[in-house]
């Protein structure tokens, strides 16, 4: 019977658009990348910065936008519009960030904002952190540093 | 098991709805909308639904010209943590409460509670009411509230609101003609994004135990109504029940499908939550009965009974509904 149930089930389950759903965040997610980088040219001209100075204040300027968008109540509409576009870069961590901030805001700020702000982004700092050191190491291995 | 009542009317209701639903089909149904935000003139969106709750139950109250001492039980539920918004919102009365829940199911498992009280002779009138909140149910059950992620076609999206129905053992034009308490299914699905493959299960079993124990077909009722199963929750309903040779192609409709406009508003399967069959019926199908659209109507909230932690850790989600018939008296 368990089948029978879950056949229909698998019948009426609507597939999910992965390749648009991808394209779009290629595609999106690329211009979004042509625009810092755009941004990023401008930074080192205006205020002649060194390009790894630059891309620092970039960084932060997207971090900035993207608080701002979500706490105006924006950003989760344009990810519902261009997809996984906006979360995959560092655009999305903040987003993260911003949207746990303002969701425990009631509930005080040490056991409400610092307990959860990194509810979401935790796992992306921990497993972050892990990669980098494995990957450090397997270089230092291999390459010899 | 059906129980069948003799002496359960339904008095009057009162529903509060919130901006999405003001969008959606059944604006004009509802006895009161708060559309400036989801807030409802509160700091938290937890006390925004006690507030709404509270407020159909005082207006239910009023508007039936009683007073608390006429009242015998408060019978709430809803998806808070707790059942908080019920917990606190029954603050505001002089009321004995029987707290319940069911998910999105209370409503049904409520009116079926209270049914039987008033069948027994142990109460005269009670009050059933449930609420649910979009923004309490994200926060809860999945991200916080302005956190974007992409969602799934099989998604659906909490309603915002509260009803409340008055349940009497005096003579009124809606009958309550019987109840069937659901039995809990579990088919092994682990996926909180598609909850009407997850539900349609326990409204499968109890729409067929229902029919079975009086007797009847379902075109005996001009309308079967499920409570939130949505867009695929319901295909799998018609198809599994197909099978079993009880045609719902006719006369079935689900609550979710008719709270919102599911082309224009972006609401992916359909409404969820224990407002979704609470506003539909104490609006909409009870208003439409009065007026002589439909005589005979089965309800059959659905709820997905399940614990985050659970689902974290891997378990699946069982789920369950309750069916309520009502009937129209001359």
């Amino acid at each position: 019977m368990q089948d029978k149930y879950n056949k229909i089930v698998m019948k009426h389950t609507p597939k999910e658009n992965v390749i648009k759903n991808a394209l779009m965040t290629f595609i999106y997610g690329g211009l979004f990348g042509a625009v810092s980088e755009l941004l990023l040219e401008g930074y080192m001209l205006w205020f002649s910065l060194s390009r790894k100075d630059a891309g620092v204040i970039v960084i932060i300027t997207l971090i900035i936008i993207s608080s701002i968008l979500t706490a105006l109540g924006i950003f989760d509409v344009c990810v519902s519009k261009l997809r996984s576009a906006l979360i995959i870069p560092i655009t999305g961590f903040a987003h993260s960030m911003t949207s746990a901030a303002l969701e425990y805001r009631k509930e005080g700020l040490v056991l409400g904002i610092g307990a959860n702000i990194f509810k979401l982004a935790g796992s992306v700092i921990l497993y972050g952190i892990v990669a980098t050191y494995l990957f450090g190491i397997l270089r230092l291995i291999i390459m010899g540093g | 098991m059906t129980q069948k009542f003799n002496n359960v009317y339904i008095k009057d209701s009162y529903t509060i709805a919130g901006v999405y639903e003001k969008n959606g089909p059944l604006k004009d149904y509802f006895d009161f909308i708060y559309d400036k935000d989801l807030y409802y003139g509160c700091s938290t969106f937890e006390k925004a639904e006690e507030k709404m709750l509270s407020n159909s139950i005082a207006k239910l109250i009023s508007k039936t010209k009683l007073i608390d001492s006429d009242i015998d039980y408060i019978i709430s539920g809803d998806l808070q943590n707790q059942i908080a918004a019920s917990d606190y919102a029954t603050r505001d009365f002089n009321i004995p409460y029987i707290g319940i829940f069911s998910a999105c199911a209370t409503f049904g498992e409520g009116l079926a509670l209270g049914a039987n009280l008033i069948e027994g002779k142990r109460a005269k009138n009670i009050i059933v009411a449930t609420s649910s909140h979009n923004m309490v149910s994200e926060r809860q059950f999945r991200n916080p509230t302005e956190y974007g992620a992409p969602k799934k076609k099989t998604a659906t999206f909490t309603a915002t609101g509260a009803g409340s129905i008055l349940l009497t053992n005096q003579k009124a034009n809606i009958k309550v003609t019987s109840a069937t308490i659901g039995i809990t299914q579990d088919k092994g699905i682990t996926d909180v994004n598609n909850m009407g493959a997850v539900m349609a299960i326990a409204a499968a079993d109890t729409i067929e135990r229902h029919l079975r124990d009086l007797k009847i077909k379902p075109d005996y009722y001009d309308l079967i109504l499920t409570g939130d199963l949505g867009i695929y929750g319901k295909e799998i309903l018609i198809d599994y029940l197909k099978e079993k040779n009880i045609d719902l192609s006719k006369n079935y409709d689900d609550c979710g499908l008719l709270l919102y406009d599911i082309k224009k508003q972006n609401v992916y399967a359909g409404a969820s939550g224990p407002a979704s069959s609470a506003l539909t019926l104490s609006s909409y199908i009870l208003k439409e009965m009065q007026n002589g659209k439909f005589k005979r109507i089965l309800i059959v909230p659905t709820g997905a009974i399940f614990s985050p932690t659970r689902v974290f850790q891997k378990d699946s989600i069982p789920s369950i509904a309750h069916a309520i018939s009502l009937e129209v008296i001359s």
